[in-house]
């Protein structure tokens, strides 16, 4: 087993799947804090839906969608991308994943800024990319770092998704958690335990990180 | 000249109202609950009006049947909310150049003069006693070059003598700027010492629309002000 490269790996993809994740997490958890449209119950209701639903189904999901002959598979493969069993179902899997966690802590953190300070801004003439640019995502700063750091130790953790999308090919998918479960299962305990220590640390030091800069944790404040 | 001819509803209350105010300085005067700060709102394009016209020198900014609401940023209206609402994560000035519009008067020179917030500038916004507060307020609010200075009771968080001296500066940038001022208050002396032309509102209507002057000679009594 080559611990090196299955830890860096995992944290090389969460990093993907944050970045990835990222800006589509933001748009939504503004649009869910701030917009008033029809439709907004169901919006929420499907960006939360991967939290809810077995994970296992949700790869499911994943790879009749990106299956070389399902609907976005088959799009992309006319480019020459190909997503299943790829280190790239991986990130895609946990950016899926981490998306509702990031989405909700990230919502709160827009709905704590007043409305006010934006009201303000926008009469001091800022169009509204630039009142969130100037006003909410600065006022909102900690809640989103917390997100992030969230979302991170969410896509490390991944596992049920992404052994069905991304399978378990040994120095290319697996993961840290996919590795810990086939270890555990081929009966080689030393090397699940050793793995287990690492996600542990991992784990650890994101969520302290994430407790420590949300806002009220009287860390940074 | 600021033409108000509209409908606004709200819950259980009903803000009507049709006045032209052509004065320099109006003050909007009422108890709790009249509707004053709706009318900045509105004005503002921070409430929406259920019907009717929100005229702004030659520009239509709200008008119902032509369909027409600008957002809020597009208005050119200097709005200084009750509390201020100072940014609290830039300092005093990054506060006051917010709004600047480039190539507009007044210069910045011209605003920290008038409002003394010169030594101000460097400062962060929580050193702030709450008169500075007030004056980095309007200071930020006038930078943004606007067509009306809505102040909804600019003076109503601070004590008689701090009062008394922040006055003098709202009067300056009346005379200073000739920005026109829509001015919300429940302190009759305010409204003696700042207004030229008085709204008295009560319970979401117009009860009286006159000169300062006739106001202080014949003060019709309204429930529950001072």
């Amino acid at each position: 087993m080559n611990l090196w490269q299955i830890t860096s790996f995992t944290l090389m993809a969460a990093l993907a799947a944050t970045l990835l994740m990222l800006p589509f997490g933001l748009l939504l958890a503004w649009i869910l804090a701030r917009g008033q449209f029809r439709g907004r119950v169901l919006l929420d209701t499907l960006v939360s839906l991967p939290l809810v639903m077995p994970p296992v189904a949700t790869g499911l999901l994943l790879l009749m969608l990106f299956a070389p002959r399902g609907p976005i598979g088959a799009v992309l493969a006319r480019v020459g991308i190909e997503v299943v069993f790829t280190r790239k179902a991986v990130v895609l899997a946990m950016a899926i994943m981490a998306l509702p966690l990031f989405v909700r802590t990230a919502r709160a953190g827009f709905e704590q800024v007043e409305r006010r300070y934006e009201a303000v801004a926008a009469t001091l003439g800022a169009p509204p990319w630039r009142v969130f640019l100037t006003v909410s995502l600065p006022l909102a700063a900690p809640s989103l770092i917390a997100a992030t750091v969230l979302g991170f130790a969410r896509s490390i953790g991944e596992f049920g998704a992404t052994i069905v999308i991304a399978g378990s090919i040994p120095g290319s998918t697996r993961t840290l958690a996919v590795a810990i479960y086939s270890f555990a299962e081929t009966g080689n305990d030393r090397a699940a335990v050793a793995l287990l220590a690492v996600s542990a640390a991992i784990a650890f030091a994101a969520l302290w990180i994430s407790t420590a800069l949300a806002p009220g944790s009287g860390v940074r404040r | 000249m600021i033409a108000l001819a509209f409908t606004l509803r709200q819950g259980q209350f009903t803000l009507d109202i049709d006045v032209v105010l052509r004065r320099g300085v109006t003050a909007l005067f009422g108890p709790s609950g009249a509707g004053k700060t709706t009318v900045l709102d509105a004005v503002a394009g921070l409430r929406r009006p259920a019907a009717g016209t929100i005229v702004l020198g030659d520009r239509v900014l709200f008008s119902a049947e032509r369909r027409v609401d600008l957002p809020p940023h597009q208005r050119h209206v200097g709005y200084v909310l009750q509390d201020v609402a100072l940014f609290p994560h830039m300092n005093v000035r990054r506060n006051v150049l917010y709004g600047r519009r480039q190539g507009h008067r007044p210069a910045l020179d011209v605003v920290a003069g008038i409002l003394e917030v010169q030594p101000l500038l460097d400062r962060a916004v929580g050193e702030l006693s709450g008169g500075e507060k007030q004056r980095v307020a309007l200071a930020r609010a006038l930078m943004s070059s606007p067509e009306v200075l809505l102040l909804d009771e600019p003076l109503a968080a601070v004590d008689v003598e701090l009062r008394r001296r922040i006055l003098p500066y709202l009067a300056r940038v009346r005379d200073e700027l000739a920005v026109p001022i829509v001015y919300v208050t429940h302190d009759r002396a305010e409204v003696t010492a700042f207004a030229e032309e008085v709204l008295v509102l009560d319970h979401g209507r117009v009860v009286q629309h006159v000169a300062r002057d006739e106001w202080e000679a014949a003060v019709r009594p309204v429930g529950g002000l001072s």
